[in-house]
């Protein structure tokens, strides 16, 4: 394809100015014929005529360009005429005269490029963490609430739906779940016997990863784990059926989004996480025996026995943990799903959020019930 | 309009579409003319829309060639791919556009794409472009999403127009807009295919649409398509064209378009 060519040819005749236009006006010839069209300089108050006699091809474009050329001589004091404008072309140029001359639009540029934007910004963040902080113990609340209003009528909570959770983020996160943990019994293992070798104490490797899994690994790996699998795909779920306006479609039929959608996501996850913490306690601490047994010869009755050391509430407190983590996922998941307003767009950003927010308050909540127990001395 | 009359701009030959054991399309033929505006329409799964992303190439057909501007769409190299693209331009059923870039920087994209040009020009483009498909000035600065159904409809055709295309294809351009807000679209179209010698290929179920800008109307029935003048097309026997046209909403769009028309046949006159 041969690329269009367009010009334009300036002369002087009895003290008007002649611009000539000739050739392919046209989207692909506009930037060359714009550097032009802004370089002309027609004297003060001076008759400029724009002859068109030789425009072979005229786009919106191109039609466009004559029109600015011809508003922003008039703008400067000069009389303009558009001359032998070919017949077929006329209705194009009416078409872009008739659309006004509408100010180009500004970028949006970020505020925060200031300092003071940066300052305001930072406010900005800090306000809007206190009001999501206090929006998501509001929607604790109303969870509760519906739940106690469904302890009075067990009947209208549905198994169904809370056997499907539990399959959906159980059974299927199986797999992940303990394959990770068992890597990760089998790395603690293999770096805690180098070091306690070095002090002579090889044999309480077995010790070592065994508290660690049991009280504190096992149960923040599956957390964090099922808050990037469940959490998010609950965001998703939920946002998406809010852009579909199910969720409004279920109130106009009398359906309680939060009973429907929120309870039986949330009492499912209730249930499997406990039981994904006890499949990952046993695949960390059985990653961790092999690692013994092949580095140190640890045989089976000797490593239970090192096993049985373990104060049995190293297991009972990542047990006891597990549902309140449970509870978190659940509930950040669910509330940012029902965050999500207008576009698809803003289901994406929200499953980010709400996997970062589960993560970050399950680990703060770790936190919490660490100092707890160390208070209660166990 | 047309220079040449009667050039075919898009030509559709033997078109075979299959989804699983569905068949859409079953040698399915259809000639497009530079020039004139083209409505599609058909039952609502009749495939529609299959036949519109077949033609600009985001489907690939069990069988069939499908040709515009000259270049078949199916085995064409990616230049001449490029090169056609540059001259065609499409409006999504609900705009499609850009949904983190506001409606000035979405029509700004195919001019980045394909031409060097500096920002300034751009923006001007954007601007005047924003004009012409009737939008009030600041809608350039916003946000698809900070837009109604309407609004996106005409900044979809605004990037659709960008480049100054020679086909606008429009998928359902006038659904889910108010009757005022339809008829002003339709005037919109009729107006830029005047002044710009635009060729429109048009899926739609607006039979005001049809009545009022097409020249030509294209039925998807029995897998294939049947194509000819409105007077033409509203003689046809076959019977989801007769319910098509004649039944009340044809009816009414008939009567209302009436002076277009030449004498209703006597089956029309009937009834009424």
């Amino acid at each position: 394809m041969v690329s269009a060519t367009a010009t334009l040819v300036e002369s002087e005749e009895s003290g008007s100015l002649i611009l000539a236009a000739t050739g392919e006006w046209l989207v692909e010839t506009a930037a060359d014929l714009d550097r032009r069209l802004r370089g002309i300089e027609a004297p003060k108050g001076a008759r400029v005529l724009l002859d068109l006699t030789r425009i072979d091809r005229l786009d919106t474009t191109g039609a466009w360009l004559l029109l600015r050329t011809e508003h922003d001589l008039t703008a400067r004091g000069n009389t303009v005429e558009m001359r032998n404008l070919r017949p077929s072309f006329e209705p194009l140029i009416d078409q872009v005269r008739a659309a006004g001359f509408i100010a180009p639009a500004r970028h949006p540029r970020p505020a925060t490029h200031t300092i003071a934007g940066f300052i305001a910004h930072i406010g900005e963040v800090s306000l809007g963490l206190i009001a999501r902080a206090y929006s998501i113990l509001g929607f604790f609340g109303l969870v509760s609430t519906t739940a106690v209003r469904l302890a009075r009528h067990p009947r209208r909570l549905s198994v169904t739906a809370i056997v499907a959770q539990m399959e959906q983020t159980g059974v299927n996160a199986l797999p992940i779940v303990g394959l990770l943990t068992f890597l990760i019994g089998v790395v603690i293992a293999y770096q805690g016997a180098d070091y306690l070798r070095f002090y002579g104490l090889e044999s309480y490797t077995v010790q070592l990863t065994g508290a660690s899994i049991l009280r504190e690994l096992g149960v923040l790996l599956t957390a964090i784990i099922l808050a990037g699998r469940s959490g998010s795909a609950f965001t998703a779920q939920i946002g998406t059926m809010r852009v579909n306006e199910e969720i409004d479609a279920m109130r106009t039929i009398g359906l309680d989004p939060v009973e429907v959608l929120v309870l039986p996501r949330l009492f499912g996850l209730m249930l499997t996480l406990p039981m994904l913490t006890l499949c990952a306690n046993f695949m960390g601490v059985f990653g961790g025996g092999l690692m013994a047994w092949s580095q140190l010869g640890i045989g089976i009755p000797q490593f239970l026995a090192h096993l049985s050391t373990i104060a049995p509430w190293s297991f009972w407190i990542g047990m006891i943990k597990s549902p309140f983590f449970a509870v978190i996922i659940a509930s950040i998941g669910c509330y940012e799903g029902f965050q999500v307003a207008g576009s698809a767009e803003s289901v994406g950003r929200l499953t980010t959020l709400s996997v970062v927010e589960a993560i970050f308050l399950v680990i703060v909540t770790d936190a919490g019930f660490s100092i707890f127990f160390s208070a209660l001395q166990i | 309009m047309p220079d040449q009359p009667e050039e075919p701009i898009i030509r559709v030959r033997g078109l075979v579409n299959r989804f699983g054991t569905e068949i859409v399309h079953n040698g399915l033929d259809l000639d497009v003319v530079r020039g004139e505006v083209l409505g599609v329409v058909g039952a609502s799964g009749s495939g529609k829309s299959v036949l519109l992303r077949t033609v600009i190439g985001l489907n690939q057909p069990v069988a069939g060639s499908v040709e515009v501007l000259g270049k078949n769409i199916l085995t064409m190299s990616d230049t001449d791919h490029r090169e056609v693209e540059k001259r065609w331009g499409v409006l999504f059923q609900d705009g499609a556009l850009f949904s983190s870039l506001t409606v000035a920087e979405n029509i700004e994209v195919p001019l980045k794409e394909y031409y060097e040009m500096p920002l300034r020009l751009m923006d001007e483009i954007a601007a005047f472009k924003v004009g012409i498909v009737g939008l009030p000035e600041g809608t350039g600065e916003k946000y698809p999403s900070q837009l109604s159904g309407g609004m996106r409809k005409r900044s979809g055709l605004a990037r659709a127009l960008a480049l100054d295309p020679e086909i606008v294809f429009l998928d359902e351009p006038t659904a889910g807009l108010d009757p005022i807000a339809a008829a002003e679209f339709d005037t919109l179209i009729r107006d830029l295919r005047g002044s710009l010698g635009l060729t429109v290929f048009m899926v739609t179920h607006d039979l005001d649409t049809l009545f009022s800008i097409c020249d030509r109307v294209a039925i998807l029935v029995d897998r294939k398509i049947r194509a000819g003048t409105l007077e033409q097309m509203v003689q046809d026997d076959h019977p989801w064209i007769q319910s098509y046209f004649h039944g009340p909403r044809g009816r009414a769009a008939l009567l209302s378009e009436g002076e277009h028309l030449p004498k209703p046949g006597t089956r029309l006159a009937a009834p009424l």
